[in-house]
């Protein structure tokens, strides 16, 4: 079983990354870019898990330990369910 | 005033601050080894810089859950002083003993130089042998050291007056650039509601011996120092961070 | 099976391979044909470069190891130890700039950790093609982050340094990283596999395919699939390094390890067989034992990989639990991976079979070593090409473009990405000639310090390859007489092109002769350094580029100099004569595009004296500031000593005409220091340098908010001090068009 966790800043967080990339995409001429918010990709294996059992834990390990909820969001989807 | 440094894999200024605390202070200092479940019986805690678990995930992220957080953090419910530098600020930041965040630096880049903060609560444990409005160059090397914290947070720092520190040029202004990381409202260090538990990015142990550049740093050391022999003979009541 | 295209993709000649079959009496498993390949190579055997390294001086009363283990050793009394080494990154450095240099960072942190030192101190030499380009520009960002990635995260301070730029680095970036540490002297750990019966642990990160290059073939020794998911470069783990770091030095501290080494190029094969070599016996392993984090991994990739942040051990049994104990409480594996057995063979096997059996002494120490043709370039019979160039008709406009490029310009956007504080020694921060350290003993700070410089000049070796290496070696002393030091030991890096083209050797065997004919001067031994061949890319070749990285003490750490004018109304004082000559001058180069035909003269006897009477009168207390006049000369020097004064006190300076205006304010005559004193010690200061028959002149006075030069009354330099600093301080930020 597989999971992918995505964590990026709060809408309200400035991403200082994120307009950096944006201002090189720019720069490189693609004016059809309006933003780009930067943030990380968690690639998780579960084992010895139902996919209810899967649904509880991985919202929590992801508010727990991998978003800190003060200045990031989470959201995630199974990308393998056996 | 027996001190206790806690050490993370991956902490790096563990040493600097052992040394300052029992060298230049002599003051009783041991090191708290993260997995112990033992504070030694000290009177104060320091969460030293560095990098523990390499900031991998998030700076102090990891290092929060260590089994000797969950005693730092009865410690400091009972009113144990905890001063948290760098690294150690971030570690109280995600354990929420501390309110708000820390993101990148605003110029994206490792910040290492001498800066100046502004002393803007002197009534607290870790700034009482200062004065409000004391000016202290002390360097800062960081890289996630922008504070942050939401609407609702700010305004209770600013009421509870528990912010302690902010950036500030050489005269004491605190102007845009001398907010070199880019912090909301130019906060270097706060303190707790209760005036017991002190974080700020700075680093006080860099700035405590004359051969290195400036010992502004100590009035934070012996401002604690101060504060504990206080309290030890009796006199006045627990620190408050608030007027 | 051994062809001759099996051959080349290992880079092997046929004689070489036919020495490698007499040497074993067998035809060699491709496993093992790797293992020649790899430390026959260049990088690990020296072939080119080690018969004419032998005349280099390495021995001298303080020389407790010299070349040949991971990092050469001085004892500097008190019963302390410094063990420092340099070495480059190049190659890795031009394909993933980050992680090549922070790669680049780890591998010399390793050699030094490895022999029982805690590294203090890093510096990093940094060559990059003009800034103008903006490959140019993402390698200097990406090596700069990386280096400071990796340091920062480790928690050792990178103290120094030097950053150049020039069109022939635009293919081959340079980064050479020099690291120093701390020991005490009767605990120094070394790579040898002693005590038959003894255990061999492998410490640290688990292996993979890193870094397995020239195998391009499909074989029966590769998984078919492995082709896509071997990396070029390797990822660095800073914190896996600092956790092994304490890890090693907690078990070399409890006496339970009896040798050492870090797997770094070559990894497992390098470690293997140069314990086994140097302590005359015979290694054997188990390859199902090394920990991997790839699936089905061969004997080949086992062998041959070169993952980071690993260690190979030798304990005695007995010793082994408590080994892995510590390594447990770090949060790191320890196992056993084989034994130190009798003879003079490696042994490894897997799945139960025997997949290498070499004597080891052929490996290490048979490669041949070769004296490549060599021919000086043609045309080194210099003829002036070109008519003299024309003196500008401003000269302060020259100084203000000369403070405006990157090379002189200030470099605080560089050294404010390092933390160069941590470990809470550094007392003369980046920015000066030298770095200066003061040393913890216990609950005291030692009354002496360190003292530490890299210094080298791809221009002057280019045009003159003996006379450009000595003056590198000459500038690093004169740097550390500047603080106030004494130098003790030399490391050297030397980054070459393709050996194998005779003029490329010749420059080589120049550079090695100045090299000797210096340290001699000087009385400093080499106590190990690093030789970089095969700079060049797509037929450009760097310049021939020498990094030499000098240690020296300070007897009084409080009392180090610093190259800023302390206070207005100290008198200026030039030591040293200037004569007129501008070749491989930073000035001829940026105002009329020419690199000229030599470099400057130096007089090594001229050289020593100039530097004896900056540290006698330093000694004395007769100096307020001392700064050595390098790149943009005596204008950029007085400037300098402007930026980093206290209150940017200016200076009034008076020089009578005589050579050409241009040579005396911006060439780059050697043997040269600027420094100030007070009023009252102005004429003991000058008798000191006429007894010890030194040209000294009274040039000026500090003070006022401008530099002001005159020549012979007339200004011919006055700029705002305000107005310099500014151009100074944006010079770099500039050129990388960054925000801050």
């Amino acid at each position: 079983m597989k999971v992918r966790v995505l964590v990026s800043f709060k809408d309200s967080v400035l991403d200082p990354q994120g307009q950096t990339v944006t201002n090189a995409l720019h720069t490189l001429g693609y004016a059809a870019v309006r933003d780009v918010r930067q943030g990380k990709v968690f690639d998780i294996a579960l084992e010895n898990l139902t996919k209810i059992e899967a649904q509880a834990l991985v919202p929590e390990i992801a508010r727990k330990v991998l978003a800190n909820p003060i200045i990031e969001k989470f959201d995630w989807q199974f990308i393998e369910e056996t | 005033m027996k001190f206790g440094v806690v050490q993370f894999p991956g902490s790096n200024c563990d040493w600097d601050a052992f040394h300052v605390l029992r060298n230049v202070l002599n003051q009783e200092t041991v090191m708290l080894w993260h997995k112990d479940h033992d504070l030694q019986g000290v009177d104060g805690v320091v969460l030293p810089g560095g990098f523990s678990y390499g900031d991998y995930l998030r700076s102090g992220a990891i290092a929060r859950f260590s089994p000797l957080m969950r005693e730092v953090k009865a410690f400091a419910k009972r009113g144990g002083h905890v001063l948290g530098i760098c690294n150690g600020f971030q570690v109280l930041l995600e354990m929420g003993l501390l309110p708000g965040a820390m993101l990148r630096n605003r110029n994206l880049k490792f910040l290492c130089q001498h800066v100046h903060i502004r002393v803007e609560n002197a009534r607290t444990a870790f700034t009482r042998a200062g004065q409000k409005g004391q000016v202290l160059r002390i360097p800062i090397a960081h890289f996630e050291g922008n504070y942050y914290a939401p609407p609702r947070t700010r305004a209770e720092l600013i009421r509870k007056h528990q912010v302690v520190f902010r950036y500030c040029d050489a005269t004491g202004a605190v102007t845009e650039e001398a907010n070199v990381n880019g912090s909301l409202d130019a906060i270097a260090g706060i303190v707790n509601e209760a005036g017991n538990v002190m974080g700020l990015m700075p680093h006080p142990e860099r700035a405590s011996e004359a051969l290195l550049g400036s010992t502004d740093g100590r009035v934070i050391f012996e401002s604690l120092i101060a504060s504990f022999a206080r309290r030890k003979t009796g006199s006045g009541g627990k620190p408050k961070g608030r007027r | 099976m051994i062809d001759d295209r099996v051959l080349a993709e290992h880079n092997l000649t046929r004689d070489e391979y036919d020495l490698v079959l007499r040497l074993i009496g067998k035809e060699p498993s491709l496993t093992e044909l790797g293992i020649f390949s790899v430390m026959w190579s260049e990088h690990c055997s020296y072939k080119s470069s080690r018969l004419h390294l032998k005349q280099l001086p390495t021995d001298g009363p303080r020389v407790i190891q010299g070349p040949g283990e991971n990092a050469g050793v001085l004892d500097i009394g008190d019963g302390w130890a410094v063990v420092f080494k340099i070495e480059s990154h190049n190659h890795p450095s031009f394909l993933e700039p980050y992680q090549g240099a922070a790669t680049g960072v780890g591998g010399i942190l390793r050699d030094i950790f490895t022999m029982g030192a805690r590294p203090i101190a890093v510096m990093d030499s940094l060559r990059f093609g003009p800034l103008d380009n903006p490959k140019n520009r993402a390698i200097m960002e990406g090596v700069v982050s990386g280096i400071a990635g990796y340091g920062n995260a480790f928690g050792v301070p990178t103290v120094g340094g030097e950053v150049y730029f020039h069109d022939s680095y635009t293919l081959n970036p340079l980064v050479n990283v020099f690291c120093l540490g701390l020991a005490r002297k009767d605990r120094i750990f070394y790579a040898r596999a002693e005590g038959v019966g003894n255990k061999v642990l492998y410490v640290g990160a688990k292996t993979g395919r890193d870094g397995i290059h020239g195998a391009t073939m499909a074989s029966a020794e590769f998984g078919k699939d492995t082709e896509h998911k071997r990396p070029n470069v390797q990822v660095g783990d800073p914190f896996k390094e600092k956790l092994l770091l304490e890890a090693c030095l907690e078990v070399m501290e409890k006496g339970l390890i009896v040798g050492i080494q870090d797997m770094g190029a070559a990894g497992l094969t390098c470690s293997t067989t140069e314990m086994a070599a140097k302590a005359g016996t015979g290694l054997a392993i188990d390859l199902d034992h090394v920990p991997q984090r790839e699936k089905g991994m061969t004997p080949y990739e086992i062998m041959l990989s070169e993952s980071q942040e690993r260690m190979l051990l030798v304990s005695r049994p007995e010793s082994v639990a408590a080994v892995q104990a510590v390594f447990a409480k770090w949060d790191l594996d320890a196992p056993v991976i084989g034994d130190v057995v009798p003879g003079d063979r490696l042994t490894a096997a897997f799945k139960g079979e025997t997949v290498v059996d070499i004597p080891v002494r052929a490996v290490v120490e048979l490669c041949p070593a070769y004296r490549r043709p060599s021919r000086p370039p043609l045309g080194t019979e210099r003829r002036r090409l070109h008519p003299e160039p024309p003196v500008p008709a401003d000269l302060t406009e020259v100084l203000r473009q000369l403070l405006a490029s990157p090379t002189i310009a200030d470099k605080t956007w560089v050294f404010r990405q390092y933390d160069h504080m941590v470990q809470v020694n550094t007392v003369v921060l980046p920015g000066a000639d030298a770095a200066v350290l003061r040393l913890k003993d216990g609950r005291r700070t030692l009354g002496k310090g360190l003292a530490l410089t890299l210094d080298g000049n791809g221009a002057y070796v280019q045009l003159e390859p003996r006379t450009g290496t000595k003056i590198a070696v000459a500038e690093a002393c004169r740097n550390l007489a500047c603080v106030g030091a004494r130098p003790i030991g030399v490391t050297n890096c030397l980054n070459f092109a393709n050996p194998e083209k005779p003029d490329v050797m010749w420059q080589f065997e120049q550079a090695v002769a100045g090299l000797a004919e210096a340290c001699r001067a000087f009385g400093i031994p080499v106590t190990g350094g690093n030789v970089s061949f095969y700079n060049e890319t797509e037929g450009q070749a760097v310049h021939p580029t020498p990094v030499i990285g000098v240690v020296g003490l300070v007897e009084d750490v409080r009392r180090a100099l610093g190259p800023g004018f302390r206070r207005a109304g100290d008198v200026i004082v030039l030591l040293g004569g200037t004569k007129e000559e501008l070749g491989g001058s930073e000035y001829l180069r940026l105002v009329h595009g020419l690199e000229g035909d030599a470099p400057p003269t130096i007089d090594l006897d001229t050289e020593k004296r100039v530097q004896e009477v900056c540290l006698a009168a330093a000694d004395r207390g007769w100096l307020r500031s001392a700064h050595d006049l390098s790149e943009g000369g005596l204008a950029v020097a007085l400037a300098e000593g402007a930026f980093h004064a206290a209150r940017g006190t200016g200076c009034v300076v008076d020089l009578a005409a005589g050579i050409r205006s241009d040579a005396l304010l911006f060439g780059e005559s050697q043997s040269r220091i600027v420094v100030t004193t007070t009023a009252t010690r102005r004429k003991a200061l000058l008798a000191l340098a006429r007894a010890k028959g030194v040209q000294a002149s009274v040039i000026g006075r500090t003070g006022g908010r401008d530099i002001v030069i005159r020549l012979d009354g007339a200004d011919v330099i006055r700029l705002a001090v305000a107005e310099a600093r500014r151009i100074w301080k944006a010079g770099l930020p500039k050129a990388l068009r960054a925000r801050s």
